[in-house]
């Protein structure tokens, strides 16, 4: 199965795609290439480090690119930063804009007791009815590592709480988002992974 | 809940997993892909190889020691040793780490911090110290001396003070290995990590000197750590990470369990 996966140069893809190929996918990467992306079966944003690091997007014309994709019904999965992108935007960087797919912005962690960023293992709360989480049992552990956290909303298929609760999973038909990082979360991750890549689609969100 | 995290540390040497004492006396402990592989089937929760030994010829060695290690591995994965530039953490990272550790490195020039952390972000940067109380300091804990080159040369360093320079440059992680407690068995320094944990507001990781479960909820507690390396203690079978988990669950430790 293809799976296209941008690389818009904030950090690291190598874990992504060695976990997407363990999982029998062949992923092709693109920093920009727009008919691949228009051709694309289902796309992965990864993403660690900076909400800025997204201006990428824009200057390749990967945002409007991808926004047709998700609008014809590929699915789409963000990971870390590219979960927050789906959002209007993020307080790391008030002037990029994201996608802006989810209306909310996301924010830093207030100031509490608690060390900001927010790393390590963490356990899911899973809404009823979430095809990523599928099969994600109460009690199961994912990584995360994120000073930035996005709202609970409607659209979120997990809370997570640290500090406060915060969306650690988004899902709005094809459109999904996860804050922890699948491909480094052991077992559950790659489950989480599984869903993904058999998704099948029931149209566009 | 966030948990508290069993780092499971590989030494390599020559592309071997060795353990010494005190940084000298290294023996073998086998081969670092089969034992990363095996620790995080056990319940580790990160795996960190470093390379104790690191030297220009030996980067090669490294690399495939990283790729090899890193092909199976599905929790995130440390590496350090000898990554003097942004280009050798880059590397790295093609190879297949999530995090690189430095240390001589940064002490001797630390905008090689901000540099990684500015192309893998924060969260890929772990700043190791090496540090030993100092017992002629006003504060022996918290103006430990922190050492270079495998713990052999003074860095002219104090360890709080240094460890707040990391976070202001972008570390997203602190290593901190108290060179009294390494390999001893004797418990981890609880009051040096407390001291640099409340100094920072970034995750603290506890090393040197794990022996008993006992040592494990002393730093979690007493010494304020968010992660805790042990080494001696998995490789020669006195316990799994699972084990060691269960037992700190049962002293009231959140973990993460089934792992």
């Amino acid at each position: 199965m293809r799976v296209t996966v941008i690389d818009y140069k904030a950090g690291n893809l190598t874990s992504v795609l060695k976990a997407l190929r363990h999982l029998g996918s062949e992923p092709e990467v693109t920093d920009g290439d727009l008919t691949l992306v228009g051709n694309a079966e289902r796309i992965v944003l990864p993403g660690v480090g900076h909400f800025q690091a997204t201006e990428r997007l824009d200057a390749t014309g990967l945002t409007p690119a991808i926004r047709a994709a998700i609008a014809r019904g590929v699915p789409f999965l963000g990971i870390c930063v590219g979960m927050q992108w789906l959002f209007a935007g993020s307080s790391e960087a008030p002037d990029q804009s994201g996608l802006a797919h989810f209306n909310e912005q996301c924010t830093r962690f207030p100031q509490s007791s608690e060390k900001v960023p927010h790393v390590g293992w963490n356990s899911l709360e899973v809404r009823a009815g979430s095809r990523l989480l599928a099969g994600v049992e109460p009690g199961e552990f994912v990584y995360f590592t994120h000073s930035y956290k996005a709202p609970v909303t409607a659209n979120t298929a997990a809370i997570t709480h640290y500090i406060e609760p915060f969306a650690s999973a988004v899902e709005n038909a094809n459109v999904m988002g996860v804050q922890f990082h699948p491909e480094k979360s052991g077992s559950t991750g790659l489950k989480i992974l599984t869903n993904f890549l058999s998704w099948e689609g029931s149209g566009a969100a | 809940m966030i948990t508290k995290r069993i780092i499971a540390c590989l030494d390599v040497h020559g592309g071997r997993v060795v353990k010494g004492v005190q940084f000298v006396d290294i023996i073998d402990a086998g081969d670092p892909a089969a034992l990363a592989a095996r620790h995080a089937r056990e319940g580790a929760d990160e795996i960190v190889l470093l390379d104790i030994t690191a030297t220009h010829e030996g980067r090669q060695t490294l690399l495939d020691t990283v790729r090899r290690t890193a092909r199976e591995l599905f929790v995130p994965f440390a590496v350090g040793g000898g990554i003097r530039s942004a280009d050798d953490a880059a590397q790295v990272f093609e190879a297949g780490a999530d995090k690189v550790s430095v240390n001589s490195a940064a002490l001797a020039d630390p905008t090689l911090i901000d540099a990684i952390g500015r192309s893998f972000g924060a969260q890929a940067v772990v700043v190791a110290i090496d540090a030993r109380r100092d017992p002629d300091a006003a504060d022996p804990v918290r103006d430990a001396q922190v050492f270079v080159q495998g713990g052999r040369k003074p860095a002219g360093r104090r360890v709080v003070e240094w460890a707040r320079e990391a976070e202001a440059r972008g570390a997203g992680e602190i290593l901190l290995t108290s060179m009294d407690s390494d390999g001893m068995r004797t418990g981890f320094d609880c009051e040096l990590t407390a001291a640099v944990s409340e100094a920072v507001s970034i995750p603290v990781i506890a090393s040197g000197g794990a022996g008993t479960v006992d040592h494990f909820v002393d730093v979690f507690g007493r010494g304020k750590a968010d992660a805790a390396l042990a080494a001696s203690i998995f490789h020669f079978d006195i316990s799994s990470a699972r084990s060691l988990k269960q037992e700190l669950a049962k002293a009231g430790v959140s973990v993460r369990l089934p792992c």
